[in-house]
């Protein structure tokens, strides 16, 4: 019996259960890479106050022959995420890349990304795994000559780093580190690609500029949008309601203060002592004991005390949202569009949990074509001219429906959809209200990308994978307000493009109808009247009809200022392609050049 | 609308001046500075009543205004110019055509556009029958042909075309019914038959004049294949009018049956205002009626499940004004609570000839027939 109870290896625990780590296809295998070395980095440049630039490359390996497949039907990759962070002393690198849940993360109440996924070395083992082949590590930090270059791979028994090779080179780079991990996985484009997470990516983090080299050799530049830095967020102490059972009873053991009273006082916010007292008072535990020495049962009573407490909602300024600004410089310049808004809505508490949502909206093609001067071009040159036979006129195309992108503290969510309380708010917001089309219980239609931010310093998913977030009614409520927010703005603008389409519309409908309306009229009267005179006069009833200068006036009010008081705070595309509204110049700047 | 029933047929050059005064509307509507408009009768259920002294469905008064400049209804009344144009070239030409020629010839890209003036036949069509009402003319006196699907045969003698027609001698197929067949068109020289029996399909009809039952009973045979079109109804009410000849219906039984029935004797919703020289009010349901499968020994097992839109469909017969009469509520209510319909072809089940030589010789002596 004893032999076959024995300690279970990281590996195998890796190996059993690569699905909550998200290693559990080829296809996720790859994404999940990337994204745990793109968070480091992303992670690592804010901590030292470094704009990020990161370059990621994902190439075909080359087979035993020495010939790579194409890159659709390959299924192994060499994955290199390089960063300008502030890089890893060479003492860390093995710990860092070769050790499984090391890392600086994993206790603390803190807005981050890293409390997704499980990190770079997990990634860095599937590649061990899946290809023998150790990962290779570049690091330099600003305040020694050369870089460090390690070899590296995991010892899965003891989950200790095991270096193959290390040398000090010389690096073209001040600082930062660069990873590279070779792995079975496949590369596929479209939903859930590296290459939209890399997008979603540079969206949500508009400070960064992020340059892919894809598998085809294609290289994607994502430039900065902003200048500055997120604020940093604060790190907190758990609010009381915040936390379950079993955490409690773990805080209990592990605290390093003495006394129940100063346990509850230290290591948790918003308790203070007279709190701490009455706690203890309805809990019939003496404040003074020793908090180490209560029994569980005592423990299981302070915690249900806590449970019918009133505390103070907890801080708030430890999170670190996006921001309107930043929220539409990311849109702006990566996703082309006629229209952008974003709002940030006020913190929140769900469960002792500060949170907060943004939702930001961009709708329209961007391409112009939308634009008003090109629907009254359309109109006016009536189309390509091109004869339509019976059944052609038609457009019974798919109806394009919204994109949702999903972020979680700057993170893109992109697998579990439907099962997201973020998605599920888009699907029962009523988007008819505000001019969109919509079936029931469906996303809304249009060209139009939809993205939600929850910034939180515990985020509630649904599941170990971590790919959708949990359903609290706090959480659901903010979501929709924020995409009320948004929605009532979009209505402002589609309804005054939609009038002044509508009087374009009329204008070029009579006039064109006026011509064989004419014609027909003079042939039933045999030739016998005046066609042109016939056109004049009902010319000039179809202008006085369509309001003629006032109708004007709509299309500029609608088309040229774009910065109506009922529209501040948005971004417009205006006639002439320019982007009204308030927007960083940096993200004007990429988007005009764009 | 209710005015009284028109014989005479009016001329080319009447006709002609009609569809012109749509031009004047526009003419002296743009001359004012007006927004030109047509008042158009409503054709739908909510503007048609049962005039219960006539026995017909007769068109109310309600009418819609389309007018030129109101984005809703320009394409609408542009097209309304179209076909009134092309109409007037059939009268001008004396030549008739069809509602699909009709399509094809009013059809065009409008100028410097991608935009057709009309994309289905179905919205030249509506064209048509909204000019029918509006400016009170027939079918016929547009010079536009309905569908040729109807056949006759029988002790009858007319000239259509110069060529006259012996309908005892067109073989066991009929002779086709064509779709207009007012005098000057088909003129009826001689009837010997004692009634006129109007079939709904064509089994029944190739049966029935096979058997040579028209021979045996004196009568005449007439089908329209489903709903029979204008010119089968015409020249029904004609014989019936013109040689007081009594008129019975045989269909399916199912509530399209009741409701050709129900066409036959008293005209349609939709073309309600030529009901009074189409319905013939006297016409008698002859069957399938829902007691005939009883009566008839007809086992249950030839009776098909009446689907959810039957079971509507009845319900709304029975709401029906023209279905009020106490013998047609006891048909349709006992049609739902068998649940089943049978159709003309389900006697066949008993022989092949069952329907000539026991159903309709019993139905007819008896008188066992619905009014």
């Amino acid at each position: 019996m004893a032999a076959q109870h024995r300690e279970i290896s990281v590996s195998e625990f890796f190996a059993k259960n690569r699905h909550l780590l998200g290693f559990d296809s080829p296809r996720k295998a790859l994404l999940t890479t990337v994204k745990e070395a793109v968070d480091n980095s992303l992670d690592a440049c804010e901590e030292a106050g470094i704009l990020p630039d990161i370059t990621v490359k994902i190439e075909v390996a080359p087979g035993p022959d020495g010939t790579r497949p194409a890159p659709s039907q390959a299924d192994r990759f060499i994955v290199m995420v390089r960063d300008n962070g502030p890089g890893i002393p060479a003492s860390k690198i093995g710990n860092v890349f070769a050790k499984l849940l090391y890392g600086s993360k994993f206790h603390r109440l803190k807005m981050s990304r890293g409390q997704q996924g499980i990190g770079i070395s997990a990634a860095a083992m599937y590649g061990q795994i899946t290809t023998g082949r150790p990962c290779r590590v570049i690091s330099k930090v600003a305040d020694e000559p050369r870089a460090h270059l390690f070899e590296l791979s995991i010892d899965t028994a003891k989950n200790q780093p095991v270096v193959h090779e290390k040398q000090q080179i010389d690096w073209d780079q001040p600082h930062g580190t660069e990873v590279v991990i070779e792995l079975v996985g496949r590369y596929m484009r479209g939903r859930q690609s590296v290459d939209e997470y890399l997008e979603y990516t540079a969206i949500a983090n508009p400070h960064a500029r992020i340059v892919y080299v894809t598998p085809t050799g294609e290289t994607r530049e994502f430039p900065r949008g902003v200048e500055e830095l997120p604020a940093p967020p604060r790190e907190i102490k758990p609010h009381p309601l915040g936390i379950e059972l079993g955490m409690f009873l773990k805080m209990a053991r592990d605290t390093s203060t003495r006394t129940v009273s100063s346990f509850l006082t230290n290591d948790f916010c918003r308790v203070s002592s007279r709190l701490a007292a009455q706690i203890c008072e309805k809990a019939g535990v003496n404040p003074n004991a020793r908090i180490r020495k209560l029994k569980n049962e005592q423990l299981e009573s302070l915690y249900r005390a806590i449970q019918s407490t009133k505390f103070m909602a907890p801080p708030t300024d430890c999170l670190s949202p996006i921001g309107e600004e930043a929220l539409k410089a990311g849109l702006v310049k990566t996703v082309p569009a006629d229209f952008y808004v974003a709002t940030t809505r006020p913190p929140a508490v769900y469960r002792g949990n500060p949170f907060q949502i943004e939702v930001a909206i961009a709708y329209g093609t961007g391409d112009g074509k939308s634009s008003l001067q090109r629907v009254a071009e359309e109109l006016e040159s009536g189309g390509n001219g091109e004869a339509k036979a019976e059944g052609e006129h038609k457009d019974d195309g798919p109806t394009e429906l919204a994109r949702v992108i999903r972020l979680a503290n700057r993170v893109p969510l992109v697998y579990q959809q439907s099962a997201c309380a973020t998605f599920k708010a888009v699907l029962h917001t009523n988007w008819r209200n505000y001019g969109i089309a919509q079936s029931k219980g469906a996303l809304p239609q249009g060209p139009m990308t939809i993205l939600i931010h929850m910034a939180s310093v515990w985020v509630p998913f649904t599941n170990e994978a971590k790919e959708a977030i949990a359903e609290y009614d706090e959480i659901v409520r903010e979501v929709r307000r924020a995409l009320q927010e948004c929605g009532r703005k979009l209505a402002v603008w589609i309804r005054k493009r939609q009038q002044a389409k509508n009087e374009l519309q009329r204008r070029f409908t009579f006039a064109r109808y006026i011509e064989e309306v004419a014609a027909a009229c003079c042939r039933l009267k045999d030739g016998r009247i005046n066609q042109e005179r016939l056109k004049r006069q009902l010319l000039q009833i179809a202008e006085r009809i369509t309001g003629g200068e006032e109708t004007d006036r709509i299309l500029n009010r609608a088309t040229k200022t774009g910065v109506d008081e009922d529209l501040a705070g948005a971004v417009v595309r205006t006639d002439d392609g320019e982007l009204a509204g308030d927007l960083p110049e940096l993200a004007r700047q990429v988007a005009a050049k764009a | 609308m209710a005015t009284a029933t028109r014989t005479r047929r009016k001329t080319n050059r009447e006709v002609a001046r009609l569809l012109e005064g749509l031009a004047d509307i526009v003419i002296e509507a743009a001359r004012k500075g007006e927004d030109p408009y047509f008042e158009i009768p409503v054709r739908a259920l909510s503007n048609v009543s049962f005039n219960k002294k006539r026995r017909i469905i007769e068109m109310g008064e309600n009418k819609t205004q389309r007018s030129f400049f109101n984005l809703g209804m320009a394409r609408k009344f542009m097209q309304t110019l179209l076909v009134a144009d092309a109409l007037k070239v059939l009268q001008r030409e004396n030549f008739t055509t069809s509602l699909r020629e009709i399509y094809y010839r009013t059809k065009h890209t409008i100028a410097g556009t991608n935009e057709n003036t009309f994309d289905e036949q179905s919205e030249s069509d509506t064209i048509i029958e909204d000019l029918e009402v509006t400016l009170s003319l027939l079918r016929e006196e547009l010079n536009v042909r309905a569908a040729e699907s109807g056949s006759i045969v029988g002790p009858i003698v007319f000239v259509e075309g110069g060529d006259r027609i012996d309908c005892t001698r067109q073989g066991k197929a009929g002779k086709t019914v064509p779709s207009i067949v007012e005098p000057g068109e088909l003129d009826i020289k001689k009837v010997t038959a004692d009634f006129v029996l109007l079939v709904e399909k064509g089994t029944q009809f190739n049966r029935l004049s096979e058997d040579k039952f028209w021979k045996k009973h004196n009568c005449i045979l007439l089908t329209g294949n489903g709903q029979p079109p204008r010119g089968v109804r015409r020249l029904a009410r004609r014989l019936h009018d013109e040689f007081g000849l009594p008129v019975y219906v045989l269909v399916d039984n199912d509530p399209w049956g009741y409701y050709i029935y129900s066409v036959v004797k008293q005209g349609s919703i939709n073309l309600a205002f030529e009901s009074q020289r189409m319905a013939i009010p006297d016409a008698k349901f002859l069957g399938l009626s829902s007691f005939d499968p009883e009566k008839h020994g007809l086992p249950r097992n030839v009776g098909i499940k009446l689907t959810p839109s039957d079971i509507r469909r009845a319900k709304e017969l029975l709401r029906y004004p023209w279905f009020q009469k106490k013998q047609w509520q006891k048909e349709i209510r006992h049609m739902l609570e068998t649940g089943l319909k049978y159709e003309l072809d389900a006697l066949a089940n008993k022989d092949f000839r069952y329907l000539t030589t026991d159903y309709l010789p019993k139905k007819l002596k008896e008188q066992d027939w619905i009014d």
